[in-house]
């Protein structure tokens, strides 16, 4: 307590800046946090509100409300809005936040340059929504941008590719600072192997990042030049090959799932022993089971494209190595679950959150080894099968992991509790809607509903239905989260620096809220050790 | 506007209601995959029920383990931590190893029915499928037959927006078209898929085939339906291929092989009576007229 104390009134005569300059020159990782929270939750309900319009015409059959084309665009927008827009800076700000403070850093290592990678995001995404008000209409190739077919977008296509490159320059930007901080500014006695594992965990998306975001930006370049410029690299008129954007495309995207969920990993691997009130159980065994997964998920991308059409060898191949990955992950749901076991459990929304982590990821992830076996995959792929599986490993995989970091760490934020029944309440309804929402689409796409169709055969209603209704609970439920975070700002009792009794970590030794530039001094060897007991 | 969206909402809202009741059994007894008509159908359905169960074992076993760590150490029960309790060698071992084997047990099965269908020798009939923005073309390479493949005209009334036709008494909405694909029961056929525009995916459940129909280049695929299974067989396009993916179904009238033999020969004299007149551009594909006394059934 005393090194908090005096952390604190050493901050007193600190000054910020004031008004817009706060904001607009922002070089505080904690203000550059806070404005990447509040930007992904906007996206998270501007890419909501798209999945709603699509439950709404996937209501009943017959086409009620959009056009295919425009139906098309919501589905292609949903996804590149939820995945760059919400999940990846909902992680960073995460990120920004909380590892200078687990590390005992004063700020993040590159401060201007994490004003850059924020502030490319709002140019980003104005430029890619404002897609729909251009001849042609927002993209509707799909978020995975297969040529031919977003070849024939409109006036949108240039815009989708210059976003997609700014997005990608962002999430570069961001990565490295999280990278030379991890590596540069961890208080003396912190070695990596005492590193919380969030910051583990986002230590290797960070790299993860690096190698697969100039894949992405030299992918859609190439697409950019076939488009304007002549070439024909996935042109066959012109000697080019549609597959090989495929390839390259998934060699991005596969690495950009474990992007999506890493750090939900790690989040949950603090959260449960904090709520155990037990260390996390086989903390190495943690960081190298995620850093094997980092590892594999570069050599399984073909998954994706199992109908394309490749040799017997590396259908075998994609096949052994997909499935590889259930081994890792096993790994982790198994110390999860031994962190529970003889713990001392209570169950504050942070737990809640991660408990149905625990369970509904389980499922998502049991679907996924389904998926990997290729002749089942020959039935699944492309259907509602397969929207089932990847929802359930982003919605109540990545969306609940940031849900409970952000309700773990809120109080810390603010120095203030939020409404705890409220959050309750955010989360029962979450967890049943999630479910009514994207279980029932299982049996669609086993039943045989192919995926991104705006109307469909009658005997997909009653399912189609069902889901729709949890789509609109599940979306309601989440204004709760917007209001309670705001009731906690306005008049949320103040909280101690150890905001949770089970809680252990750096963060917990500074008070709440935090002092502007935190650990201006590094943490002495005492309060490290404290902080360290994982 | 807003007010007019709005009431169009609760409509369909409360339309929907109704049918929820109405048609109890129609839907939700739709919940599996199909076990198909061929062998290789088959097999795929059995390889899926397989690893399902396996993961309903696994889960059973892990969520009963997270359940029971629930139930019964809860601070509220005055559970105390073990908080020596951080790692175990031989534990972690286990659950490392045991996943592999259990792997590998799925995997054999897999691998096995891969090499099964990759297996394209000694077919009996080719017929190159052609994916196109949307519909599908059907070539018939040794009989100089050749025919598309749309959505048929009730569907396609019927799925314009606002039509105010009910998809209900539309039968096989979405799921039927104006010529389709005949082929032979009891025959390895082989397709050779390619796509003319964008990539489309030919997919019908019931042989447990779908290839992506690729422009530049010729996928292969077959399949062989049982002997006693003739009739009619749906699927749809299974790769976002433009505004309307959602139209472009297919259907397979499989047909015994005399029937088949029947059909081919003379579809194959009646389009070359069309051919032969001096527009030679008139297609190959029967008009409507052609189509009444048809050699497509009425599907």
């Amino acid at each position: 307590m005393a090194e908090v104390l005096t952390t604190a009134s050493h901050d007193d005569h600190d000054h910020k800046p004031h008004g817009w300059r706060r904001w607009v020159y922002a070089t505080n990782h904690k203000d550059i946090g806070t404005m990447y929270l509040i930007f992904a939750c906007i996206m998270f309900f501007v890419g909501g509100g798209a999945a709603m319009l699509i439950r709404l015409e996937l209501f009943k059959p017959g086409l009620q409300f959009f056009d295919p084309q425009f139906f098309n665009s919501l589905t292609t927008m949903h996804a590149l809005i939820m995945i760059f827009g919400a999940v990846m800076p909902a992680w960073t700000g995460l990120a920004n936040w909380m590892i200078p403070m687990q590390l005992g850093a004063p700020d993040m290592a590159l401060p201007r340059l994490n004003n850059l990678s924020f502030w490319i995001l709002p140019f980003a995404f104005t430029l890619l929504l404002s897609s729909f008000f251009v001849p042609g209409g927002a993209p509707a190739g799909g978020w995975t941008m297969y040529p031919p077919l977003i070849l024939q977008t409109g006036a949108a296509f240039p815009m989708l590719i210059f976003s997609v490159h700014l997005m990608g320059a962002s999430s570069i930007l961001g990565a490295i600072n999280v990278i030379v901080t991890i590596m540069n500014m961890r208080a003396s006695g912190i070695t990596l192997l005492r590193m919380p594992l969030f910051v583990w965990t986002w230590l290797i998306t960070a790299y993860l990042l690096i190698a697969v975001m100039p894949v992405l930006a030299g992918a859609v370049t190439m697409l950019l030049t076939d488009h304007f410029f002549g070439t024909t690299f996935f042109t066959a008129a012109g000697g080019g090959d549609p597959v090989m954007f495929q390839h390259i495309f998934w060699f991005f995207g596969h690495p950009e799932v474990y992007i999506l969920i890493l750090p939900a990993f790690g989040i949950i691997s603090e959260v449960i022993p904090t709520f155990s009130r037990k260390p996390l159980f086989g903390y190495e065994a943690m960081v190298y089971a995620t850093a094997s997964i980092a590892f594999l998920s570069f050599i399984v991308w073909a998954h994706h494209m199992f109908t394309v059409g490749m040799p017997l060898a590396a259908q075998l191949f994609f096949m052994l190595s997909t499935m590889l990955i259930a081994v890792p992950t096993g790994v982790k749901v198994f110390n999860w679950t031994a962190t529970m076991w003889k713990g001392s459990l209570s169950f504050e929304p942070p737990m809640l959150f991660a408990l149905a982590f625990l369970f509904l990821f389980t499922i998502g992830g049991f679907s996924g080894l389904m998926l990997a076996i290729v002749p089942a995959d020959y039935q699944y792929q492309d259907t509602y099968f397969v929207v089932a599986h990847f929802h359930y490993v982003l919605v109540p995989g990545a969306i609940f992991g940031i849900m409970a970091g952000v309700y773990y760490w809120l109080p810390k934020w603010t120095g203030r509790m939020y409404d705890q029944t409220l959050a309750k309440w955010h989360f029962w309804l979450s967890t049943i809607f999630v479910n009514v929402l994207f279980f029932p689409q299982h049996f669609l796409g086993l039943a045989g509903m192919p995926r991104r169709i705006p109307d469909y055969a009658v005997q997909f209603t009653d399912w189609n239905m069902v889901s729709s209704i949890g789509g609109f609970g599940f979306g309601l439920a989440q204004l709760l989260f917007p209001y309670l975070i705001w009731k906690c700002v306005r008049s949320g009792v103040p909280v101690g620096p150890r905001a949770w009794e089970g809680a252990h970590g750096l963060e917990w030794e500074l008070p709440s809220p935090p002092p502007y530039h935190s650990w201006t001094t590094p943490p002495s060897d005492a309060v490290i050790a404290r902080g360290a007991e994982h | 506007m807003i007010r007019e969206k709005l009431a169009h909402i609760l409509l369909a809202l409360a339309a929907s209601a109704v049918t929820l009741t109405a048609h109890a059994e129609s839907g939700w007894n739709q919940l599996n995959m199909t076990q198909g008509v061929t062998h290789i159908s088959r097999e795929i359905y059995h390889l899926h029920m397989k690893i399902f169960w396996i993961c309903v074992a696994i889960g059973v076993v892990v969520f009963a383990v997270m359940i029971w760590s629930i139930v019964n150490y809860r601070r509220s029960k005055g559970a105390v931590p073990d908080v020596t309790l951080v790692h175990n060698t031989r534990v972690e071992f286990i659950w490392t190893i045991v996943p592999v084997f259990i792997l590998v047990a799925m995997a054999v099965p897999a691998a096995r029915t891969l090499i099964e269908i990759e297996d394209t020798s000694k077919t009996e009939l080719t017929i190159k499928v052609t994916g196109f923005q949307w519909g599908w073309q059907y070539d018939y390479l040794d009989d100089g037959v050749m025919y598309y493949s749309r959505l048929d005209h009730r569907s396609d009334a019927a799925r314009e927006l606002l039509s105010g036709i009910d998809p209900e008494s539309v039968e096989h909405y979405l799921l039927n078209v104006d010529h389709p694909f005949v082929v032979p029961v009891d025959t390895k056929v082989r397709l050779l898929v390619t796509g003319a525009d964008v990539i489309h995916s030919w997919w019908v459940p019931a042989f447990g085939v779908k290839k992506d129909a690729i422009p530049g280049f010729v996928n292969e695929a077959w399949f062989k339906i049982d002997k006693d299974k003739p009739g009619l067989y749906r699927g749809q396009c299974a790769e976002l291929c433009g505004r309307d993916h959602g139209f472009m179904p297919i259907v397979v009238d499989a047909r015994s092989k005399e029937d088949f033999a029947a059909w081919l020969k003379q579809t194959a004299a009646a389009q070359k009576q069309a051919a032969a007149p001096a527009t030679p551009a008139a297609a190959p594909v029967p008009t409507a007229a052609t189509e009444e006394k048809a050699p497509w059934p009425k599907s």
